[in-house]
């Protein structure tokens, strides 16, 4: 954790393949979250978020590295992964669409709502990928 | 109702004690799709499911369901009663089908 002004920067690694220890770095933010205080309904939205996106870091690319920028603001989510990239974004945006593979559906996961979730509860997304490269997801959910 | 009386009301097993027991249900919700019901269940539910993995306790807790109630029998598995446990989430059991444990919520709520 290190602080600026008053900004306040987590970073998680996250391991790829261990769905033992998905959601670990999500959970982390909601304690620190709830712990500075930040509205309930403002944590509710980051966790959500944020875990689908680390769900998908495991899922499909060998895990990555997510940046939790908290401001009085706003709180900023940089997913980075080193993953196959995205072919079509607009396509993968698409509620339903999924490449999950079977193993991944049995543990209930799957069902093309990931990165839907992901903008639903957030005010601010961008994806930016490049097939065989990796992709790199920005969240914000305003604060105020 | 609260998360206590629910299990007061002794229609459940109890599989995990977790805390939050005096937090008011908001009311059940159903699904075994865990992104949908990530997306999609309103905080505060008691949630009926045959998912008993790790990652639906991950689940309950980001989205801040009040209990999770595993119908039809299903059980967690070892590493996933680990995780309640240790996340301090409640999970309940019942041999009902997963209507049926909702309906049971759901009049209990609205008796």
């Amino acid at each position: 954790m290190k602080d600026t002004e008053d900004k306040i920067t987590l970073f998680y690694k996250i391991p790829g393949n261990d769905f033992t220890r998905a959601g670990e770095a999500s959970s982390n933010v909601k304690s620190k979250l709830k712990m500075m205080g930040v509205r309930p309904d403002i944590v509710r939205k980051v966790a959500i978020a944020m875990y689908e996106g680390e769900i998908n870091m495991v899922i499909h690319a060998s895990g990555g590295t997510i940046e939790v920028i908290i401001s009085p603001e706003e709180i900023e989510m940089i997913l980075k992964d080193q993953g196959p990239g995205i072919e079509d974004i607009e396509l993968a945006m698409t509620a339903g669409y999924s490449t999950a593979p079977d193993n991944i559906r049995n543990l209930g996961f799957g069902a093309g709502m990931g990165l839907p979730n992901m903008k639903k509860y957030t005010d601010e997304m961008s994806v930016e990928s490049q097939v065989g490269i990796g992709t790199t997801v920005t969240m914000k959910v305003k604060i105020i | 109702m609260r998360v206590q009386d629910l299990i007061d009301a002794g229609n459940f097993k109890v599989l995990n004690q977790g805390e939050g027991l005096n937090r008011e249900i908001t009311g059940p919700y159903c699904c075994d799709l865990l992104s949908l019901a990530m997306g999609n269940m309103p905080a505060g539910s008691a949630w009926v499911t045959v998912m008993g993995n790790v990652n639906t306790l991950a689940v309950a807790s980001l989205a801040d369901a009040a209990c999770i109630i595993l119908a039809q029998g299903s059980t967690l598995d070892e590493n996933a009663l680990e995780k309640a446990k240790e996340q301090k989430i409640t999970v309940l059991q019942t041999q009902m089908p997963i209507f049926d444990a909702a309906l049971t919520v759901y009049r209990y709520l609205h008796a």
